[in-house]
């Protein structure tokens, strides 16, 4: 077609024959009618999916005014008012002058329980079909630091088992982050006090950051993701616990709406072995500076060089007790 | 056309599932979260420097054979880009807030945003070289030098740097030791050598047949030089590769040895890249072989060639990155019909777009033969 327009160059514009112009007709009008049932899935978008003005036009989190930030979680509380039937009660809670987190992990008292994986759901408001988790519990055997050895499904009547230590592995939040020089719209950052943050309202969804994650931390919605109403948490936050939506990042954040005003992490709370400690490393009392300080602290991959803020450690021992319990 | 319509609507009703359902539709996990699509994008970034090995050998070297066959290659280079990009959107969880790369774009610390602007710039100087020719051809005018001959030499580091940045996306992540290899960038690059003229000797050809333009068969035969030296350099990096992961044998080898030999019982890949790694080794004996200088057998090598690398590039390099996982978890991935109709449907409509520029060029190029005496195309028409 087109080669014979162009061929004979304006000779044969203006002459068009009644046949020409219904064959033409016809297949305009047949190609039309295709690109529409093409469409048709779209048909079942509903009027929530797609993003209200003035959430198309919400700006990064950096750059909201106050103003613009209430204006924005008056638009979250109503849209999570609408869908759960409860009014939530949100804050944009903001980093302290002078804290850095740190998280330190027992491995010798872990007893594998992943008690801390579902308390980590309960808070966050992950989805729960498919449920996603922001912990991963591998089941060790002992004598090796070997993650490819590890179990990550074992599914036991009893824990721990005699020959297994237990390594929960959540997102590390490092201070050297792969995951934040990657993302191409600035959509993950590390806040003043060393927590790396996503603004689930800024994320395109690309999955950059999920590649670059050496301790594979961060979980992705690949559907909109299922909440029942009676299972949502609403006391939240702006950059934690709030909803997600379909299409964006989500991972671990140190429970920030818990922890920025003096209250410990969820998974910490329920650990019934007290494998879990959590504090400001600034202060050189916290218990963490004094695990640091004293204890063999070691980090996961630290050939990668993310610099993590997340320590593991074994308890030492004495010699005379080794026969008879082991690490 | 017509047909290549139709598969071309399927992708987009397929996609259509996929923006409703999100992309639950496709097989990728947070285990292996990059699939399909960016397997395609990576092999499509290479077809499109395909355009610069016929520019170099012009414009460079001054080989006359090759002139006026640059502006298929070119006009090959922006149907990839645009399949490149439309790859990159199907990924997307969230298209709806693509403007979001315009409001806070993370450059020069995110190797996404270069590629972005290395793409975009690709697509923009190819478009520019094409429309430019075409359109001097159309107006029978001699396209001025100054207008064109420094974007084609823009354009031949341009489509190294899509390709460098396009390996650097993957080799700078220190968490996947199986893309944390300087050897990717140089791979890329031969493979994308090697199949990218393969690619332009079947249409080139496809082209002489069914129209009027006439294809010099010794152009065909340097296109087939440069394919048999990149395809050998292709083979070689390869096995430079293999040594240095097989040899070392440390903890980083996993990803490999899940490709090649499948890795705690779970092989999905094995059949695929050995089928990838035997189909090249094929083409490239029929290349070397002395008898083999006849078309039909380079047309067997370059098809051979084509899917082979295709294989190495997609299956081979994207997925198995991610098995098994930082935390050493073995998930297989297998695309989802959904997400193979759309990819089906981007290539659909690439080649549906390249038909219709071919369609357009070839009778803007002939047309003007026999009237200007100037225009570079001239001596080659005029026979």
């Amino acid at each position: 077609m087109s080669s014979d327009h162009q061929k004979n160059g304006k000779s044969t514009c203006g002459q068009v024959s009644r046949r020409s112009f219904l064959r033409q007709g016809t297949s305009v009008a047949a190609g039309l009618a295709a690109f529409t049932a093409a469409l048709k899935p779209l048909a079942d978008l509903k009027p929530e999916d797609l993003p209200s003005v003035d959430e198309f036009l919400q700006k990064h989190y950096k750059e909201m005014s106050s103003d613009e930030m209430s204006q924005a979680l008056k638009r979250i509380s109503d849209k999570v008012e609408k869908r759960f039937e409860i009014r939530p009660d949100i804050k944009d809670i903001k980093a302290k002058d002078g804290v850095e987190f740190v998280y330190a992990l027992n491995l010798t008292r872990c007893i594998g329980c992943r008690k801390c994986v579902h308390a980590c759901v309960a808070e966050n408001n992950q989805s729960r079909e498919p449920e996603i988790q922001y912990i991963r519990v591998l089941e060790m055997p002992k004598g090796t630091l070997d993650l490819e050895q590890g179990n990550h499904h074992y599914d036991k009547p009893q824990v721990p088992s005699q020959d297994h230590f237990y390594m929960p592995v959540q997102c590390h939040q490092c201070a050297n982050p792969p995951c934040v020089k990657v993302c191409p719209v600035e959509a993950t950052w590390t806040e003043p006090d060393g927590i790396t943050v996503i603004d689930y309202d800024w994320c395109i969804g690309c999955r950059y950051c999920e590649a670059a994650c050496p301790y594979w931390a961060r979980r992705f919605n690949f559907s909109e993701p299922k909440l029942p109403k009676k299972d949502l948490n609403p006391n939240m936050s702006y950059l934690s616990n709030r909803p997600r939506e379909k299409g964006v990042m989500e991972k671990c954040h140190f429970c920030l709406h818990r922890t920025r005003e003096g209250r410990m992490p969820a998974c910490l709370e329920v650990c019934p072995v007290g494998a879990r400690k959590f504090g400001n490393v600034l202060d050189p009392e916290s218990e963490v500076s004094q695990i640091l300080k004293n204890k063999r602290v070691f980090v996961l991959k630290e050939d990668v060089g993310t610099l993590p803020r997340f320590f593991y450690y074994f308890d030492e021992q004495h010699p005379r007790l080794k026969g008879d319990q082991q690490l | 056309m017509l047909v290549l319509s139709l598969i071309s609507l399927v992708g987009l009703n397929a996609y259509c599932k996929q923006f409703v359902q999100g992309l639950s539709t496709t097989g990728m996990t947070d285990q292996v979260s990059w699939g399909m699509y960016i397997a395609n994008f990576t092999f499509l970034v290479g077809m499109a420097a395909a355009a610069v090995m016929l520019v170099i050998p012009v414009y460079v070297y001054k080989n006359k054979e090759l002139h006026d066959l640059v502006i298929f290659g070119e006009l090959l280079a922006v149907a990839a880009i645009v399949m490149c990009l439309l790859f990159v959107t199907a990924d997307l969880g969230r298209p709806d807030r693509f403007h979001h790369m315009l409001l806070r774009f993370n450059f020069p610390i995110s190797m996404l945003t270069w590629d972005v602007l290395v793409l975009n710039g690709y697509l923009a100087l190819n478009l520019h070289i094409c429309g430019y020719l075409v359109y001097c051809a159309y107006k029978k005018e001699t396209p001025s030098k100054k207008f064109y001959i420094p974007f084609v030499f823009i354009a031949i580091f341009w489509a190294l740097s899509i390709h460098t940045v396009t390996a650097f996306l993957y080799v700078g992540l220190g968490g996947r030791p199986f893309w944390n290899s300087a050897i990717i960038a140089p791979r890329f690059l031969a493979s994308a050598f090697a199949a990218g003229p393969a690619f332009l000797v079947l249409t080139l050809q496809i082209i002489g047949k069914y129209t009027m333009y006439n294809v010099p068969r010794k152009a065909l035969l340097t296109l087939k030089n440069i394919i048999t030296v990149a395809l050998t350099i292709n083979m070689f990096l390869l096995i430079c590769e293999l040594f240095t992961e097989f040899y070392t044998d440390s903890t980083h080898v996993a990803s490999m040895k899940y490709l090649l030999f499948g890795l705690h019982g779970k092989h999905a890949l094995v059949p695929w890249i050995w089928s990838g790694i035997g189909l090249n080794t094929f083409a490239l004996i029929i290349l070397y072989l002395p008898f083999t200088k006849s078309l039909p057998f380079i047309n067997v090598a370059c098809v051979c060639m084509i899917i082979g690398i295709w294989i190495e590039k997609g299956m081979g390099l994207i997925v198995p990155a991610f098995i098994p996982t930082p935390l050493g978890e073995i998930v297989e991935y297998l695309p989802t019909l959904n997400e193979t109709l759309v990819c089906l449907g981007i290539w659909a409509f690439g080649l549906l777009l390249y038909s219709i520029f071919v369609r357009i060029t070839v009778p803007v190029l002939n047309g003007r033969l026999t009237i200007d005496k100037d225009f570079i195309y001239k001596e080659y028409y005029h026979d």
